[in-house]
């Protein structure tokens, strides 16, 4: 088992510096000058260019990536003497535009993103399993039918047409709900609350019917595996049966998509954040892209590839640890 | 000894085995018939629409009132516009509708095709070979995962569409779907391919495969003749599952102002267009959105009927 982590964590690493080395030759290739964004009304070439020495862009693309990579680990300064700041580690880069590190505008949009990525987990979770299980358990029955249709229906229906929807019926027809307007958690949770249910929904639907799918088809095939047929031969009762052995079986591989579902939402749910206005990681990627805002675009992309990188190999050693048969196959 | 001709066995094949089970689910006929006929009117567009004296970009101006909004109730609805007339413009809504239905086809079924083709390729490859090419196919499916695709696909689109057009692709709307084409094939085959491999996994240690690597067969003649006959139906059914998630994306894309711009006719577009006129218009947001919501369920209940056509297997789960 520890080497499989071992092996595992060193892969992940590798990953990551992949990922890193991809995300910079990518945006290498956008035509946008960082240093020009910055320079305001009164632009001359010679200030361009002093931006640019002093964001480091007139390095080449090998030492601009070796400084960057630095920044993360041990924060990064610009420019010299009396116009020198710095941004402290992990520093992501800096946002001439919005003239804000962008680690600082990345902290600033986490928590709506973290709100919505776990209300919405919860949500779809309990949702999406639990129809599941109801299915699996009455196949072919009225319960199986409704809740399978209710999934196909749920899939059907696209992420942003779910909360333009949302949206009339709570906001504009029955007007239970004000226009969202996010506050933090701590300042006033009921406000938070208030602000977050629809966009928890949104994201939840199209989530909890692939869930339902998934626990269904996942139980229903345990359902046929020698073991659960031993059980039940031994007269085991229906229930410790269906949560002891099938359940179980069947839950592995969906907490396996769970933690990556999850890794990605954090990364920001730009179509559900940009249709309610919430101000996540998603409408900041979604702006920055508007203000061909580089840094953060950067920032962005990879604080989500490396949600997603940590998450699969932390999945991937609790698979394991719970399922020998994967250790032995790799 | 004489047989009775009515106990004689007929042979079937396996298409037509499915198609026996296709047949009986009746839920997956009427979607069936449904995405046929969307099908059909999407080809048949400027016809269908002459028929029915519409026209997706005239605008028709003594329908709106002036400030803009429809004067006949239900978004205007009347017998020149059956589904009403898009707010600001007066265009017709349901020519828009079925001229749009062509872009979503075009892009989802393109799509859906180079993706496949794509997976099943190096998923076999992956699969069939194993070691250092499933090592490298693995690690870009590993790769690729971890990157937020649709901020991509947001973040590159001002930059590759011009490449596109240098390349010698037409401007505008033909160079924005070749783009939106060729994003979604390049992060969507790893799904497909995953599951080929893991199906050409344990075809590779069966007897017909090791009989044909003994006469000599080489690596393309496995994949494509010997392993790939086996595996059509997965490849129809995630095929088929693929197009509706592709018919969504394409909506969503021109929805954040990706995809074709108008007058083209657009789905997403004109949801995007409808938020303005929530509170006066609701019609405009229901009748594009309704559309696109039966379009992808009537092709997700394809999928579904010919997975369950497909895969007999999914019968045999026991009761508990």
């Amino acid at each position: 088992m520890a080497r499989f982590v071992v092996r595992r964590l060193a892969f992940m690493i590798f990953l990551l510096a992949i990922v890193s080395i991809a995300t910079f030759l990518l945006f290498s290739v956008l035509p946008v000058d960082p240093a020009s964004l910055s320079c305001g009304q009164h632009c001359t070439p010679e200030k361009i260019a002093a931006n640019r020495i002093r964001l480091g862009y007139d390095q080449p693309l090998i030492n601009q990536y070796f400084t960057f990579m630095k920044g993360i680990f041990a924060g990064r300064s610009y420019g010299e003497g009396a116009q020198a700041f710095s941004c402290p580690a992990p520093s992501f880069g800096y946002s001439y535009y919005r003239g804000q590190c962008v680690t600082e505008m990345i902290t600033n949009a986490l928590p709506a993103t973290i709100s919505l990525t776990i209300g919405s987990a919860i949500i779809w979770l309990t949702m999406g399993i639990g129809l599941g299980v109801i299915s699996a358990m009455n196949k072919g029955k009225i319960q199986d039918r409704v809740s399978t249709g209710l999934a196909i229906f749920g899939l059907s229906m696209p992420t942003f047409f779910i909360g333009l929807l949302l949206i009339y019926v709570f906001i504009i027809w029955l007007q239970i709900f004000p226009f969202p307007s996010y506050t933090h958690f701590l300042d006033n949770p009921f406000k938070w609350a208030q602000a977050l249910v629809l966009p928890w929904f949104t994201v939840a639907i199209v989530s909890a019917a692939l869930y339902t799918r998934l626990t269904r088809d996942g139980m229903l095939e345990t359902m046929s595996e020698d073991y659960v047929r031993l059980a039940i031969a031994k007269g085991l009762p229906r229930r410790k049966v269906l949560v002891r052995y099938v359940l179980r079986g069947a839950i592995t591989p969906i907490v396996t998509i769970a933690g990556l579902d999850i890794a990605v939402l954090l990364g920001g749910a730009i179509i559900t954040e940009s249709v309610f206005g919430l101000p996540g990681m998603g409408r900041l990627a979604l702006n920055s892209v508007t203000d061909s805002d580089l840094p953060v675009i950067v920032g962005i992309t990879l604080i989500t590839a490396f949600f997603v990188v940590v998450a699969n190999a932390l999945v991937d050693i609790l698979y394991a640890s719970l399922d020998p048969r994967v250790r032995l196959e790799s | 000894m004489s047989l009775d001709t009515s106990l004689v066995i007929e042979g079937k094949s396996p298409a037509q085995l499915a198609w026996i089970r296709f047949r009986k689910d009746k839920v997956a006929i009427v979607a069936l018939v449904f995405s046929l006929i969307i099908v059909i009117l999407a080809l048949l567009a400027p016809w269908v629409c002459a028929l029915l004296n519409i026209d997706p970009y005239s605008l028709n101006k003594t329908t709106i009132d002036s400030v803009g909004l429809p004067n006949a109730p239900f978004g205007g609805m009347s017998r020149a516009h059956p589904l009403g007339v898009e707010p600001g413009t007066g265009r017709d809504i349901l020519a828009r509708l079925i001229y749009g239905t062509r872009v979503s086809l075009i892009v989802a079924l393109i799509a859906t095709f180079i993706t496949t083709l794509i997976g099943v390729v190096l998923g076999i490859w992956a699969g069939y070979k194993r070691g250092i090419v499933d090592g490298i196919i693995g690690r870009t499916i590993d790769l690729l995962l971890a990157f937020p695709s649709l901020l991509l696909i947001i973040s590159l689109a001002p930059v590759m569409q011009p490449r596109l057009v240098a390349m010698g692709f037409p401007e505008g709307n033909p160079a924005r779907m070749t783009y939106i084409i060729l994003i979604l094939s390049l992060f969507g085959w790893t799904y497909i391919a995953r599951i080929m491999r893991g199906q050409a996994l344990s075809l590779r240690e069966r007897e017909f495969v090791a009989a044909a690597q003994a006469s000599g067969a080489k690596t393309s003649y496995m994949i494509f003749k010997e392993i790939l006959p086996n595996l059509w139906a997965p490849i129809i059914v995630y095929a088929s599952l693929t197009v509706p998630g592709y018919i969504a994306i394409e909506a969503t894309f021109s929805f954040l102002g990706l995809g074709v711009v108008a007058p083209t006719a657009s789905w997403g577009g004109m949801l995007a267009d409808s938020v303005r006129y929530f509170r006066s218009d609701p019609a405009y947001l229901f009748i594009p959105g309704t559309a696109l919501f039966l379009l992808v369920l009537a092709f997700n209940l394809v999928g579904d009927g010919l997975r369950d056509a497909l895969d007999p297997k999914g019968e045999r789960a026991q009761k508990v």
